[in-house]
């Protein structure tokens, strides 16, 4: 089962990009935690689209794809802007350290590498593409 | 995201209800942010309608941990449903805040 969504680079679209993910989760019968999962892998990268790589311009634009089969759940994130953004290599964060410093950020996809089993971003033509797999059981 | 204060003499218990991600996470901010916060010997944070917390939710109570812990006010989290817990559980923030089940449990902590 496949669906597909186009999103205006906003943060008020993450509502929309949750609900289209629940949506098409709902199909199966999936523990709750494990729909909240993916639902939370999809938000920070989507996120992170929308504030790091276009600087919340609405004028730019989104693509998600999501395709599930019985054994995973699999997500494409295709930011339409030339803007390249590659997120660094995966490092746990000093969490002490964070509360110390009072900050805010910086733990978004220290979760989506912990929630999902598979994260990779690559370019496609000069664009920034994303895929998240998750096993299902 | 609606946040509900509803204060006592020493403690003020915050509702949340709804989903706090990117876009919501400024109204707790805000009411964190307030000076007089931090009069209350603690803050309970009652998420029985919290639905969704995303790591820009997560940030805003990281981000006001500290003051919080300067000023002796105790940050206090109680009625999180399972599927909020295990966003935090998966970071290890489980064990650097204090998350109970109940709201006795909240006030006797």
């Amino acid at each position: 089962m496949k669906s597909a969504l186009r999103i205006a680079c906003s943060r008020r679209s993450l509502q929309q990009v949750r609900d289209f993910v629940r949506n098409h989760l709902s199909s199966r019968q999936l523990p709750e935690v494990t729909v909240n999962q993916v639902v939370l892998a999809v938000d920070e990268v989507v996120a992170n689209f929308i504030i790091h790589a276009n600087a919340e311009d609405e004028t730019q634009f989104l693509d998600l794809k999501l395709d599930m089969n019985d054994h995973d759940i699999n997500v494409e994130i295709a930011d339409n802007s030339s803007t390249v953004y590659l997120p660094g290599q995966h490092q746990s964060p000093d969490l002490s350290e964070y509360i110390r410093q009072g900050r805010k950020g910086g733990m978004g996809m220290t979760l989506v590498n912990r929630l999902m089993d598979r994260v990779e971003f690559f370019t496609r033509g000069n664009h920034t593409v994303c895929h998240l797999s998750k096993h299902i059981f | 995201m609606k946040v509900t204060a509803q204060p006592t003499a020493d403690t003020l218990t915050l509702l949340l209800d709804g989903e706090l991600d990117a876009s919501s996470a400024i109204v707790l901010d805000t009411e964190l942010a307030k000076p007089d916060i931090l009069n209350y010997r603690k803050v309970l944070v009652d998420c029985a309608k919290l639905s969704y917390i995303s790591s820009a939710g997560l940030g805003v109570f990281i981000s006001h941990l500290q003051r919080f812990q300067d000023a002796n006010v105790k940050l206090v989290f109680f009625n999180m449903q399972e599927k909020v817990f295990n966003v935090f559980e998966i970071l290890g923030l489980d064990a650097l805040m204090t998350i109970v089940s109940t709201a006795a449990e909240a006030e006797a902590a």
